[in-house]
């Protein structure tokens, strides 16, 4: 025991020797019991769970649960438009930033729907919903065909047309 | 009235134009309150009544309570709801820096934004966890944390989308807690974020962490990892007191300078990565839009920014005479080094006094001693940072960042974000301020 200890402290990498002069309260936690809140889906799709589903599942999933907000058809009510391109200067630096004007990655559609929407209850979608409510948004902004279903492989791939207008503000900060 | 102003005092040197006065005047008090009694006694001519007892003095006051709330005379020092009654959307409240001075903004008042609700947190069952590229993913409770080395640092909280009313075309009538009351500064105790970032080991190929609340749409945003080993703190205290629900109970990653919206409330989790997620609120809501349709990404840092803070719109000088012109100065990118001034809308400038020392990526005072006689003016303030930064004229910000095309009617709305040029409060004969440009 002591002699591990001891060759633990040699050994250490600096991280580690960083941590043994800080109070080390933190409990080690495993991938399983982190798994409920390891939510966050990365560009290259790098935490996309399982599932999949097309934009017809994902139009009657949107009229239950999202249009009272959103609109029928997506076209915008109390919260956003989420279907509709309208030009992203038609009210200069003030226009409306839209999933098909502006969105830059896929992705993030999975990953802000999953976390946050519906707004009221959010998380009572499953990932097969969620997949479907991703493919019913693109497929109504012409952005993938009707009947190509969203799933981990498919999803990173669309391309979002606003993808590369954006000027990095700070590039010496990242 | 000018005469006896003069044998009364020394007349007071005139830096700029319009009246401004060498700041001197606020060190050497006594010449100035001389000045400033001889012009008011002529103005209102009124002679001092006899003295009497106020009610008040005659009968023991109230009893004392647990927590203290300020004055019933001072009802109007409150913020200023964007959704009062809570529906689907995020809620807003402004501070009132116009009625307040120095550079702490008491918490009850400190801006708040919530994009749903308030989460009512119990610190016991609170949890907080870092993993993705660590050595060993960690979980803290809030009991735990409490017990590390505490630091305490002053620092502004700036939402990026501030004064967003001022991309108007035309300037909107709007006071500055309209305007401009999604920052406040408070001093800040908490847990250095790097020791954390140590005691998990991160890979040395990482460069992002994702930081998430536990509100209900667990709002994330990713952070350079560079920021988190270079001043980024868990702060769990805000003025002394442990941090109020809406500025993020019981623990929320202050990110000095960086815009309000990174600074991630009722943290939970911090994800550690080598790229960044993309978040829905870094790549819409904080990516402002340039006039020609590309937008900026990874906007981070609140720029360099003044303003008067009295007088101001709202607030109308009853008659000519001494004023003392006041405001906050902050910059992201350092610390405040200099503050100017004019009175006559930027024909001419004069250095303000700033209250030192100023500390980096804080609240930093200004004053400016003026003798206001009478005419129109249009007073406004300019500053600068060590880090070399100043803050833009009007006409060179709207250059490159662009206006609306038609006038904002609602100070309230968010046409675009990360204003950080002038502010201008036109005084007319009358002493009535108006907000305008120049
Ligand atoms: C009670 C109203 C409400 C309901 C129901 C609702 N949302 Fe939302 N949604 C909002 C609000 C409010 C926002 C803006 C949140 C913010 O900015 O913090 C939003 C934002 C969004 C966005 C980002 C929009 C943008 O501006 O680009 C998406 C995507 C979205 N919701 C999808 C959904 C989906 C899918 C559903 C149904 C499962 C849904 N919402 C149900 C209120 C609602």
């Amino acid at each position: 025991m002591l002699l591990a200890a001891l060759l633990a402290l040699v050994y250490s990498p600096p991280a580690a020797r960083a941590a043994a002069n800080t109070p080390g309260l933190g409990k080690p936690i495993s991938p399983s019991d982190l798994k409920a809140w390891d939510i966050t889906v990365l560009p290259d799709g790098t935490g996309l769970p399982p599932g999949s589903g097309t934009a017809a599942q994902g139009a009657k999933l949107f009229d239950d649960k999202c249009a009272l907000c959103h609109g029928q058809g997506a076209k915008g009510g109390i919260a956003n438009m989420l279907i509709g391109n309208p030009s992203l200067t038609a009210h200069g630096i003030a226009s409306n930033k839209t999933i098909a004007n502006f969105w830059g990655q896929s992705t993030t559609l999975f990953d802000y729907i999953r976390r946050a929407m519906p707004w009221p209850a959010p998380r009572i979608l499953s990932d097969d919903d969620v997949y479907a409510l991703c493919a019913y948004l693109l497929a109504g902004n012409k952005l993938i065909p009707e009947d190509e279903p969203m799933n981990a492989q498919t999803l990173p791939k669309v391309k979002m047309p606003n993808r590369d207008n954006f000027i990095i503000k700070f590039p010496d900060r990242i | 009235m000018r005469k006896r102003r003069s044998s009364a005092a020394p007349p007071l040197e005139e830096i700029a134009g319009n009246g401004l006065l060498h700041r001197r005047a606020l060190l050497s008090g006594g010449i100035v309150l001389a000045g400033a009694m001889a012009s008011g006694a002529a103005a209102t001519q009124a002679a001092a009544e006899p003295l009497k007892d106020p009610p008040w003095s005659l009968q023991p006051g109230d009893v004392t309570p647990v927590l203290q709330t300020p004055s019933r005379f001072e009802k109007n020092v409150v913020r200023i709801l964007s959704n009062p009654k809570g529906e689907p959307r995020t809620q807003h409240a402004r501070a009132p820096l116009q009625y307040l001075d120095g550079t702490i903004t008491p918490n009850p008042l400190h801006f708040t934004i919530l994009h749903s609700g308030i989460p009512d947190i119990d610190p016991a069952a609170h949890r907080f966890v870092i993993h993705g590229m660590v050595r060993e993913p960690l979980e803290y409770t809030v009991e735990a944390l409490l017990r590390y080395p505490l630091v305490t640092r002053k620092h502004f909280v700036e939402c990026g989308g501030n004064s967003a009313g001022m991309f108007s075309n035309a300037p909107l009538q709007a006071t500055v807690q309209q305007l401009h009351g999604l920052v406040s500064c408070a001093e800040w105790t908490g847990i250095p974020l790097s020791t954390i970032l140590d005691e998990a080991g991160t890979d040395p190929k990482a460069t992002w962490m994702i930081a998430e609340g536990a509100d209900s749409l667990l709002v994330n945003r990713s952070v350079p990892l560079q920021k988190g080993y270079e001043d980024a703190m868990i702060a769990l205290y805000q003025n002394g007191e442990r941090l109020m629900p809406g500025n993020g109970y019981p623990m929320r990653l202050l990110l000095p300078g960086f815009e309000g919206n990174m600074n991630t409330k009722f943290l939970r989790r911090i994800l550690i990565t080598d790229q960044p997620a993309m978040t829905f609120y870094e790549t819409r809501n904080y990516s402002p839009l340039l006039p020609d349709g590309k937008a900026y990404r990874f906007y981070f840092i609140d720029e360099v920014k003044s303003f008067i803070t009295k007088p101001s719109f709202g607030m109308n000088l009853k008659e000519p005479g001494y004023y003392e012109i006041s405001g906050i100065a902050y910059s992201g990118t350092g610390t405040i080094t200099k503050v100017l001034v004019s009175a006559d809308g930027g024909k001419s400038w004069g250095e303000a006094a700033v209250e030192g020392p100023a500390a980096p990526k804080a609240f930093t005072r200004f004053r400016m001693p003026w003798r206001w006689d009478g005419q129109p003016a249009i007073i406004t303030s300019r500053a600068w940072d060590d880090s070399g930064a100043v803050q833009p004229l009007r006409a060179d910000f709207v250059a490159k960042r662009g206006e609306t095309e038609e006038p904002v009617k609602s100070p309230y709305g968010f046409p675009n974000q990360h204003y950080n040029s002038l502010t201008c409060w036109g005084v007319d004969a009358k002493g009535q301020i108006k907000h305008v440009y120049v």
